[in-house]
């Protein structure tokens, strides 16, 4: 048995965190090489970014691709048929609007997760099912954060920076701690990471499921959000010169900013990292959870007929044939025939 | 070898393995898995390899080019179903869905882990169809298809009943029962399937019904029905089959006209739609209502449901009513109109009685008998004196498929409400779209799975001890003849005391016929309490 596939172990961790750790180090050392220096802050983003972008077009259009066959909508509430029963609109919807509005809440509220109980067995037996919303919690709020952290960025890369980001910017740093303003998605993000982090750690069934890549996506973002911290709130990086920077690459002008330090190209390599290897990877789910066939259908397939693109004909019994098979037996029990 | 004692098989761990799960061969555990189809029924279906073997051979006789046949279908499959390319793809092992298996539950295996079941496949999926599983193996969660991985393919996805509850709470809607089924599938296509599941579908193929009962038969146990009703009721009813001009086909699951106690609820069928009129027939070609293709493949599916639409169309009828079943639901609801359809010689259903458009089966044109019983009742139509049921205290167990395929969550309740006076659910999470199975789901209720299937009722079983403690409850009532077939049994082992009934046994027990004599007895002969006499 190799040594990394033990799950009792902590080797997957380990070597997710060593790898992050590796490609941060490296980056911030190669920074201070002239020549080199240039690849890192040019090449590499510019590699990255088109990866994603090509990644994701190629994994979307693959998947819409593929033909939905069948209507198979996991429904999840009472279903619209007699007018005197209350149909569950979101749960069980029958229209696009109502389809619109499962999908969002399970984009924007993770409905699904929001379910999520935990079993206990006790004596007697009883099967006990708790509600459990921490998972729920911590997706939500790294989800959010990470969007939040995302719009806040867009400040750094365009001039006037547009309203929604400042807005956005004003309501993060509401409680205005600290100086530099403290954003509350820094703190929230860093905090449901470490939770999911040990949560896939310290649970030994999850930590049995769990593959290097988790690991290894959890510890990327953590070594980014970190990386970003950092650079705020201790090193201070200069953030004019990263200004200068981000919208130099956009006009495809980029200008290697002299004064950024080591912290700005550790996050730098580490952000183009997860840009290259999203399309690749379990984070896909991203775009996935839109095209999933159990919830972005309507339950309406008694209703309105679902088309497989592919339907053949097949081997069947045919009347006839079982007539014939029969027609002794179904003359003797007095049943009607087609053939006398 | 003696089956365990509930006490003993309630003692478990749900404890991560010491061993990593890609280096751990599948356990042939005695009790916990099925028997291999019998040749003769995949040589009467077509399908590949017949032989005689066994899962607990060591040698399981696969064909010379087995790997390849299922790297190609697998192949073909992920380009034609969207649901299969995308679950292999998406999934971030957060582990929501791990405690809502039954199985899991029941044996606390990790590997029934919804996830862990779904990564069996996913682990061959990386290997074989993407660029980090071919370049980094085992890093990247991939792994050789192997007999070893075949062998656990099939103890495990035949311990799945594809009941699709892990689905409901998975943040991305990812259905195990779509992956077992393509493995199931993939299964077949190298002849290792189970007979429990391939000598139904070879003998509702040939005789139209999954016990393989011939057309005399099917009139024999009709007209039986019929005298039995009689007995008990004083109402002489009228059961056609393969009438021609009927306004209505019924199509019931087989167990409703041969099993127990199934059979109870086929006499409230027979009363109920005798009281109200409705011309309709039988027929003994289409004399099943449950598809054992689901559990076998797409094709298998489409090849035995064919006959209903084909039935309904020569014998002329407007529209089809079916009776009280899960997975037959399943097909009728989402498979049957893409499959076979459009059903355009067909009328979009109206009950003849209460005048009422089903405009929700507007294009499949087949009815639950479900909805059309609460119909009636909520119209007026007929009269119940649910004093009848006073000797059940009654809960309900929503089967998975009517449940979590259809959204069918409040007609059978309305009609339980109309029909018994003492009522209780069960508690909250193990009901409506959370419902457990019955743990025997999907053809694995065979008597060589006992102890997997006490293990994957446990949940259901248990939530019944609930309300059996603590209401008083003595029977269950439920639509699916799988459940018919499988919870007696079940709760005789974990909760002995409550018995199983259909919706339309309920029924036809309140069910005031015109013409009746003085009912003293349940559909079952069984006494009717005293206070229904005063």
């Amino acid at each position: 048995m190799k040594e990394s596939s033990g799950t009792s172990g902590l080797a997957r961790p380990l070597e997710a965190l060593a790898a992050v750790t590796a490609i941060a180090a490296l980056a911030a050392a190669a920074s201070a090489v002239p020549g080199v220096r240039e690849a890192i802050a040019i090449g590499v983003p510019y590699a990255a970014f088109a990866a994603l972008a090509l990644g994701l077009c190629w994994r979307v259009v693959r998947w819409s691709l593929v033909p939905v066959p069948f209507h198979i909508p996991t429904v999840c509430g009472q279903q619209k048929s007699l007018p005197w029963i209350r149909s569950s609109r979101l749960e069980s919807p029958d229209t696009a609007a109502g389809v619109a509005g499962r999908m969002a809440l399970e984009v924007f509220a993770f409905r699904s997760l929001f379910r999520h109980t935990e079993s206990r067995l006790e004596s007697g037996p009883r099967l006990i099912y708790r509600e459990a919303r921490w998972l729920w919690l911590a997706a939500i709020a790294f989800h959010w954060s990470m969007l939040v952290i995302l719009v806040r960025h867009l400040r750094l890369f365009v001039d006037p920076p547009p309203a929604p980001a400042v807005w956005l910017d004003r309501l993060d740093g509401f409680f205005q701690v600290g100086a530099p303003v403290f954003y509350l998605s820094d703190g929230l993000i860093l905090l449901a990471l470490l939770y999911l982090f040990q949560r896939r750690l310290r649970r030994p069934l999850v930590r049995y499921i769990s593959l290097f890549t988790d690991y290894f996506a959890l510890c990327l973002l953590l070594g980014i959000a970190v990386t970003g911290i950092w650079m705020r709130y201790i090193a201070r990086t200069d953030v004019v010169a990263v200004k200068q920077f981000a919208i130099s690459l956009t006009v495809f002008a980029p200008v290697v900013p002299k004064s950024a330090g080591a912290w700005f190209y550790a996050h730098l390599a580490l952000v183009s990292t997860l840009a290259a290897w999203l399309p690749f990877s379990k984070l896909m789910h991203l775009g996935g959870v839109f095209l999933s066939p159990t919830r972005n259908l309507a339950n309406d397939s008694r209703m309105r007929r679902h088309v497989n693109p592919w339907n053949y004909p097949v081997k069947v019994h045919t009347y006839e044939e079982w007539e014939q098979e029969f027609h002794d037996k179904i003359a003797a029990a007095g049943l009607p025939l087609e053939k006398r | 070898m003696a089956n365990p004692k509930p006490d003993e098989l309630v003692q478990i761990g749900y404890q991560a393995p010491p061993r990593d799960w890609m280096d751990t061969p599948a356990d042939f555990r005695k009790g916990t898995y099925c028997y291999s189809a019998l040749a003769k029924n995949l040589t009467y279906l077509g399908l590949p390899n017949p032989r005689e073997w066994q899962p607990f051979d060591a040698d399981w006789k696969l064909p010379p080019d087995w790997k390849e046949t299922i790297l190609k279908g697998m192949k073909e499959r992920l380009e034609k179903y969207r649901s299969f390319r995308l679950f292999m793809d998406i999934c971030v092992r957060c582990g929501a869905c791990a405690d809502k298996c039954h199985f899991y539950l029941g044996s606390g295996d990790a590997r029934n882990m919804p996830v862990l079941r779904a990564e069996l496949m996913r682990s061959v999926y990386r290997r074989y169809f993407t660029l980090a599983g071919r370049l980094f193996g085992r890093l990247a969660g991939a792994r050789d298809l192997t007999e070893d991985v075949l062998k656990e393919w099939f103890y495990y996805f035949y311990q799945c009943t594809e009941c699709r509850r892990c689905s409901v709470f998975c943040p991305y809607g990812i259905d195990t029962a779509e992956i077992t089924m393509m493995a199931r599938e993939l299964m077949t296509l190298v002849g290792v399937n189970i007979n429990w599941v391939l000598e139904p579908a070879a003998n509702c193929f040939r005789t139209g019904n999954h016990l393989g009962i011939q057309p005399h038969g099917f009139k024999d146990s009709v007209d039986f029905a019929v005298d039995e009703l009689e007995e008990l009721t004083g109402v002489r009813v009228d059961a056609s089959i393969n009438r021609k001009g009927a306004e209505v086909l019924l199509v019931v699951p087989s167990a409703d006209y041969f099993g127990s106690p199934h059979y109870y609820t086929f006499l409230g069928y027979l009363a109920l739609l005798h009281e109200v009129g409705l011309d309709y027939t039988f027929s003994a070609y289409a004399s099943e209502g449950g598809n054992f293709g689901l559990f076998t493949s797409h094709e298998m599916i489409k090849r035995l449901n064919a006959k209903i639409y084909a039935e309904a169309k020569r014998l002329g009828v407007k529209w089809i009513l079916g009776g009280e079943c899960g997975h037959m639901w399943r097909v009728l609801h989402q498979y049957m109109d893409t499959m076979n359809g459009p059903a355009d010689f067909l009328e979009v259903p109206v009950s003849p009685v209460t005048g009422t458009r089903f405009e929700n089966a507007r294009s499949t044109k087949m009815v639950h008998i479900c909805e059309f019983t609460a119909d009636l009742i909520h119209e007026g139509k007929i009269k119940l004196d649910p004093s009848r049921n006073d000797h059940w205290n009654v809960t309900f167990h929503d089967s998975c498929n009517p449940a979590r395929a259809l959204g069918m969550l409040e007609e059978p309740r309305y009609i339980l409400r109309n029909v018994v006076r003492q009522f209780h659910e069960m508690p909250e999470g193990t009901i409506r779209e959370q419902t457990f199975c019955c743990g025997s789901g999907s053809g694995l209720g065979t008597d060589e799975n006992f102890e997997m299937r006490m293990r994957g009722g446990l949940p259901r079983a248990n939530a019944v001890k609930y309300v059996k403690e603590k209401y008083g409850v003595n029977l269950l009532a439920c639509m699916c003849a799988i459940d018919k077939a499988t919870l007696p049994p079940l709760l005789e082992y974990w909760v002995p005391g409550v018995e199983v009934a259909g919706i339309h046994e309920l029924v036809g027990n309140a069910l005031v016929m015109r013409g009746e004599k003085e009912r003293n007895t349940d559909l079952r002969g069984e006494p009717i309490a005293e206070a229904a006499h005063a």
